[in-house]
């Protein structure tokens, strides 16, 4: 008897029968299928092979992505298999684009173990992304349902907390990533700190690759780091941070470092994503329990999320991030020197920082994405921005952002408080026009040269950068297409 | 030594009409404009002294700026800010705080280092303000 291959086999005799079965037939593509509240739902782009039809690879997808292996087992019929296999229940061409589509898979809420990024990461990228049939694939965003949210512990302060902590509202923060970032001695390394903070950033930072290396050991780099910290607050009144990065070989010696920099009173440490998603989740929970700040720099991600055929979007390991448990996200610039459509970084923030996230196809989100209560995520801008660009960055980026100036404070000409004071000046004249009803967006610049008048720091930093822009084409932007309007 | 919090301490002073403009906005939030004041600005004094409560249901720019008027009239040798809360959910904290007033002299801050093992240093900040003798009816 001659099977149509593209349906599912309800013969269970028919379907048990040892051998090969297409996908479809094994029960991984259910177009009628209506997700379930409770399921986990992911969007997947997919470049099939020539002659694997999109319908079969989204099956693929499900199947290798959850329950399947290549063959059939009896050992399924021991189990309700039905209930365990992910189902692909949609499939779209992706417009514009020869050969891609959108596959949509729910999965369902027992697939996954509670409070575990690792188990379902291990589901959804585990083996699936080397799948033969396919070219590419890319995990471009996931629905996390409320009820296996409500199992993580979200990010150890949030947004409000951390503001509440640092006794600053209203603005965005402001930061620095120390330079250069290798080769300086703990002495050196601390001055810079020092300056940029009494010059009046909030924060600066280890870099992502500064850990222990022979030119600076960590302990050193701690204690001159808290005495430009300490310094600087008793000089200003204010409460400042540096983000003391923890990432290290081993967990031991993560909580070592976290344990020193808490006993120093320092306010926030640092991990990379590098670490993985175990260690990461570990130290949310130290940070959570130590009231400590966490930062994570996404070191590597590009890696696997700039090709817009390959990996897993930005945007979903914002959203795991979120439920792992840190407190601060490198999420994107658009104006700076790395990878940032506005609609897609746009999406992102949102991502971090609403309760409820809406579905907009235009800025990359594909799912209705409420939260539970879980703490916001604070973006941060960092790479390549300056004073000159303080309108575009309050536009697109709005408040609730740390704004990472590190070349732009570390490099202005007459020093480093200067650069600090630069950024301060611009950042705050920028907030209170705003908030006067000024439009930023149009009157920036004026609005710039206006404070330079008085603040010679300014006008040296719109003197020295006001030319530089990172002008290249996105790699990763949206593909959707326009609902046309009643009046279109 | 001039302290730094809040949205504007980097800009020249505020203007009555431009903390006019700043309090409607953020009544424009829907949020409640509150004014505290003190003596000791220590970046972690949490908790200065209220001017009242919060003006939950004063919706009028120019009530706001006569408390504050009648605030700076007392309270002229202290730090005064003016602060904004957002009672919506997930927010339900501070949205803006702004420095509107500061003594002619700011008597600022010792930073106290106390040496311990393995070039360990325990850091205190003392406000001076705090430090000299009590005054009869000073508000902290």
């Amino acid at each position: 008897m001659d099977q149509a291959v593209d349906v599912k086999i309800t013969d269970m005799k028919e379907r048990y029968r040892s051998g090969v079965l297409k996908y479809r037939q094994m029960g991984y593509w259910e177009p009628d299928y209506e997700p379930k509240d409770t399921d986990v739902l992911a969007v997947f782009r997919i470049t099939p092979q020539d002659g694997v039809d999109p319908e079969e690879a989204a099956a693929a997808v499900a199947g290798e992505s959850s329950t399947a292996t290549w063959t059939v087992v009896w050992t399924d019929r021991l189990t309700d298999s039905e209930y365990y296999r992910a189902k692909a229940y949609q499939v779209l061409p992706v417009p514009g684009t020869q050969g891609q589509f959108f596959a949509y898979i729910a999965y369902d809420l027992d697939l996954f173990e509670e409070g575990s990024i690792s188990n379902l990461t291990a589901s959804i990228i585990g083996n699936v992304f080397g799948f033969k049939p396919l070219k590419a694939l890319r995990l471009e965003d996931m629905r996390i349902p409320a009820h296996y949210l409500k199992t993580f512990q979200g990010p150890a302060t949030g947004i409000v907390v951390e503001r509440e902590r640092l006794n600053c509202f209203g603005r965005p923060l402001l930061g620095a990533t120390m330079k250069p970032k290798l080769g300086l001695s703990g002495r050196n390394y601390g001055r810079v700190v020092y300056e940029a903070l009494k010059g009046g950033l909030d924060f600066t930072k280890d870099d992502e690759n500064i850990n222990s290396q022979p030119f600076m050991h960590w302990r050193d780099r701690y204690l001159y780091c808290m005495e430009g910290v300490n310094k600087a607050m008793a000089e200003t009144g204010e409460i400042k941070g540096t983000y003391l990065n923890v990432t290290a070989a081993t967990m031991e010696d993560m909580y070592e470092r976290a344990e020193f920099a808490k006993r120093l009173g320092s306010v926030i440490i640092m991990i990379d994503l590098v670490i993985g998603y175990t260690a990461i989740q570990s130290m949310a929970k130290w940070a959570r329990r130590n009231d400590m700040i966490l930062h994570l720099h996404r070191a590597g991600h590009s890696t696997y999320t700039r090709q817009k055929n390959h990996g897993v979007s930005f945007r979903v390991i914002a959203k795991w991030m979120r439920m792992a448990g840190v407190d601060h996200i490198h999420a994107g610039t658009v104006v700076g020197k790395l990878e940032g459509d506005p609609a897609v970084i746009s999406g992102i923030y949102d991502t971090c920082r609403e309760n409820h996230t809406k579905q907009d196809l235009t800025r990359g989100l594909f799912f209705d994405q409420p939260w539970a209560s879980l703490k916001k995520l604070m973006p941060v801008a960092s790479g390549g921005i300056h004073a000159g660009q303080m309108h575009q960055l309050l536009t697109y980026l709005g408040e609730d952002v740390v704004l990472q100036f590190g070349g732009g404070t570390i490099g202005h000409p007459d020093g480093i408080q200067s650069g600090a004071i630069a950024n301060r000046v611009a950042l705050e004249c920028m907030v209170k026009a705003r908030n006067e009803g000024r439009d930023i967006w149009n009157e920036g610049p004026q609005i710039l040269s206006e404070a330079a008048k008085w603040c010679r720091p300014l006008r040296a930093a719109l003197d020295t950068w006001k030319d530089v822009t990172f002008n290249y084409a996105s790699t990763d932007s949206v593909d959707y297409v326009p609902t046309p309007t009643a009046s279109s | 030594m001039k302290i730094t919090q809040g949205q504007f301490s980097f800009l020249p002073d505020l203007t009555p009409a431009e903390i006019k403009l700043q309090i409607e906005y953020a009544l424009n939030n829907g949020w409640a404009v509150a004014i505290e004041y003190t003596a000791d600005p220590h970046p972690r004094n949490s908790f200065w002294s209220m001017w009242g409560n919060p003006m939950f249901d004063l919706r009028d720019p120019a009530g706001v700026m006569m408390e504050l008027d009648s605030c700076l009239a007392e309270h002229s040798d202290k730090y005064v800010k003016v602060m904004a809360f957002d009672s919506k959910k997930g927010w339900e904290s501070v949205r803006m705080s702004f420095m509107v007033n500061r003594p002619a002299f700011e008597p600022g801050f010792e930073l106290v280092r106390q040496e311990g093992p393995g070039r360990e240093l325990i850091y205190t900040i003392r406000s001076h303000a705090t430090s000299r003798a009590p005054v009869p009816e000073q508000a902290l």
